[in-house]
């Protein structure tokens, strides 16, 4: 399988107490363990399992993923803009990679 | 003789081809979980503690085309303060072949109890969405997708 590619959006500016919304994809073909192959075996599972959001090291928002989620998978949520700095977003594969990216968020 | 093996290896194709089939038909292609199984794994993480719906907005689409691709949106009512907040939305579905599908984690960072994300169905199926608050209060939210083709197996 082809490396995962996180793509988040975030604004790059917001005002203190402003809700901000954050949208995440990742490219990933959540093998849900429960297809089989041409030769009728079943094809291991692998998933994430888990997308962690934090923000200057402070935990946001967590989503524990099953194999019901989709393919490629999407998550949204929001965050209170409250001070500059930075978000760092972390999807945890079964294989025990994890796959990692930053956005900066300017708040005035 | 040559036709002969041939003969006996079509034979033998076809005797494999009619064993597959029946094969195909008395195993259940997919064990799929049923509400008893949701109300297990709820079960499993707060016991008998009482759920009262509400709260929970659970934005699902009524008729799902395409089983593979099923967006889903959560939104809990809550001040989202320091000290009252919404923890975490577990989503299950009743007709996968696993009952769970999401548990979100919020905090208070967040400013509001709210997220998406895109799930798989195999078939039509309810729902199931239970917010726990802060204090430990329950919230529970249910809504019926229907499901054109199932994403399950291909």
């Amino acid at each position: 399988m082809a490396n995962p590619v996180p793509r988040v959006r975030v604004p790059a500016q917001a005002k203190a107490g402003e809700m901000i919304e954050i949208k995440t994809l990742i490219s990933h073909e959540m093998e849900s363990g429960q297809r089989k192959d041409a030769s009728g075996k079943v094809i291991p599972r692998q998933i994430i399992n888990k997308f962690t959001a934090a923000f200057n090291g402070k935990p946001v928002f967590e989503a524990d993923w099953f194999p019901s989620i989709s393919a490629n998978p999407y998550q949204s949520f929001f965050y209170k803009a409250k001070e500059s700095g930075e978000f760092k977003f972390t999807w945890k594969d079964d294989n025990g990679s994890d796959y990692t990216t930053t956005a900066k968020l300017t708040v005035a | 003789m040559v036709s002969g093996i041939r003969s006996r290896s079509r034979r033998d194709t076809m005797k494999l081809a009619l064993a597959a089939g029946i094969a195909s038909v008395l195993a259940p292609r997919l064990a799929l979980a049923d509400a008893k199984q949701v109300e297990e794994e709820i079960k499993k993480l707060y016991g008998d503690k009482p759920q009262t719906a509400g709260k929970i907005k659970l934005d699902v689409p009524q008729i799902a085309e395409n089983g593979l691709v099923v967006p889903i949106s959560v939104d809990v009512e809550s001040p989202m303060s320091g000290t009252d907040y919404v923890k975490t939305v577990h989503v299950f579905g009743d007709g996968n072949p696993l009952p769970n599908v999401v548990t979100f984690r919020f905090t208070p960072e967040c400013g509001k109890a709210s997220a998406s994300t895109r799930m798989r169905l195999a078939q039509t199926q309810n729902i199931i969405a239970i917010a726990e608050m802060s204090d430990g209060k329950l919230f529970s939210a249910k809504a019926e997708v229907k499901v054109t083709i199932g994403g399950c197996g291909g």
